[in-house]
């Protein structure tokens, strides 16, 4: 495996494999009385946020405490960032405190990549603008596998957002290197000017896509990006691109819902759908903690 | 069928002296535990767990109990998990009702440092309190660097530290044997 996890990308098939592996092993340890592990006594992980995300943080906060390492927590709020200091001098000042891992969630594409260049850690992507998020992408994964065994050949459709949502790009490069078929379905003001030259299929008609899939992944409609008219109302878009019980019903008996919270109920995802038996939804947190323990672990955990 | 293995590898034992050495280890498991009511055998992944379940076989064998046997890994509680790149896990499973109160063999197939087995008491520590626990091994090479000793010993093996132990098991490596290789 690469020393930093930044894009999906940088992990071949083999790594993604044995983070998935991996995972499945450490999944037990959350399941017994004592839910921890010695493994990295006295590595230090330092949660990087500039954005707010309530949900991911406290995901890696977990897994790095269950593994015993000390975890220091650095937002952006009432930090030295608000008072200007550049994201070089704030990766100076976590180097000089030790860190051998720095997780970070930043609102500018590409932070992590910057940022590697100046830590001698390992850096961890959770996040970064509009470009990409591999753990969550992991998780997804590993999700669908322990639902549907192998994903070699499954259909996976992602609907909604996919111009501003690093969740779907990150998904597209790993699902693809783990031998799924992706097919993207959104309004074409909501896919980005490239997306051609993703490893993936597109669409604009979700009706046509659903009874072929085995994965339903439905996106949340990012309100706080969209600063441009994307779609003429929100009704519209749940209409034509919203996962309602009618749809649901349309859908191959055993394939599964995912969603990579939060949730906009009513407006993507019907709350009925989100709540059946069929989503995965609340797994999808369990397992985030599950993959992250397994990603921290294969990069801090030997020689580093 | 001519074998070409590198000269300087020895067969120690054969496939029926590993039968025999496991059979005579169900019987002492047997005898010292008073009939392994409460026994659980724990397998240290890969070849341990092997040995784990055929042991589990074999006591049913001799006397008509139900063993449970299982498997732990403990490389997240190595103390050379630092001196190479992250290991890949083995399996952890355990039989439903837990360790607690349980005499818990654990199962090996080669002693020797002694570090694997202080690493599996950590690990078993973390995952219940078991009554009892002891250690069975194939073999025993010598050469510890702990306070560790086992209690049932498939073949005493003298060895010098520059040499290696192979253990094969027909389930993992097609045939049985314990090769010494200098």
């Amino acid at each position: 495996m690469n020393k930093h996890l930044i894009s999906a990308a940088d992990l071949s098939k083999d790594d993604a494999l044995l983070i998935l592996d991996t995972a499945e092993e450490l999944g037990k340890v959350s399941e017994r009385s004592i839910k921890k592990l010695p493994t990295l006594r006295g590595r230090t992980v330092v949660n990087l946020f500039f954005e707010d995300s309530t949900r991911t943080r406290i995901s890696f906060e977990a897994a790095a405490k269950r593994l015993s390492a000390d975890v220091i927590n650095f937002s952006a709020k009432g930090s030295s960032v608000s008072k200007g200091e550049s994201l070089k001098d704030t990766a100076l000042t976590l180097e000089a405190m030790g860190a051998d891992a720095v997780v970070i969630r930043h609102s500018a594409s590409g932070a992590p990549y910057r940022l590697a260049t100046w830590v001698r850690g390992s850096v961890v992507n959770a996040g970064d603008g509009t470009h990409e998020h591999p753990t969550q992408a992991l998780l997804d994964a590993f999700s669908m596998r322990r639902r549907l065994g192998s994903l070699e050949g499954r259909r996976v459709t992602i609907v909604g957002d996919v111009l501003h949502s690093r969740v779907a790009r990150s998904n597209v490069l790993l699902l693809n290197t783990l031998g799924a078929e992706v097919t993207l379905v959104a309004p074409p003001t909501l896919l980005p000017v490239a997306v051609d030259t993703w490893p993936c299929q597109v669409s604009y008609d979700l009706d046509a896509v659903l009874p072929k899939s085995d994965v339903v992944m439905m996106l949340r409609v990012q309100k706080e990006r969209m600063n441009a008219a994307y779609f003429p109302s929100e009704r519209e878009y749940s209409r034509r691109y919203g996962l309602d019980r009618d749809r649901f019903a349309r859908m191959p008996e055993e394939a599964i819902v995912m969603h990579p919270g939060p949730m906009n109920r009513g407006m993507e995802i019907a709350a009925e759908v989100a709540d059946s038996p069929r989503s995965t939804i609340v797994e999808q947190v369990a397992n985030g903690v599950t993959i992250r323990m397994a990603v921290l672990y294969l990069l801090l955990g030997g020689e580093i | 069928m001519v074998n070409f293995v590198m000269s300087d590898s020895r067969a120690v034992l054969e496939g029926p002296d590993i039968h025999r050495a496991l059979t005579r280890i169900a019987h002492e498991i047997l005898e010292r535990t008073k009939g392994a009511r409460d026994v659980i055998l724990l397998g240290i992944p890969t070849r341990g767990a092997t040995l784990a379940k055929r042991l589990g076989e074999r006591i049913a064998q001799v006397e008509d109990v139900k063993v449970a046997s299982g498997s732990l890994d403990v490389t997240m509680y190595r103390d050379d998990l630092r001196s190479g790149p992250a290991r890949a896990l083995g399996r952890t499973e355990l039989p439903a009702d837990g360790v607690d109160d349980k005499l818990v063999v654990l199962v090996d197939d080669v002693l020797y440092s002694g570090r694997t087995i202080r690493a599996a008491l950590d690990a078993l520590n973390d995952l219940g309190r078991p009554r009892a626990v002891q250690l069975a091994v194939l073999v025993d090479r010598g050469h510890r660097e702990l306070p560790i000793r086992a209690d049932y010993v498939g073949k005493n093996l003298p060895t010098a530290k520059s040499e290696k132990v192979k253990v094969l098991l027909t389930e993992i490596d097609g045939r049985d044997a314990v090769e010494l290789i200098k």
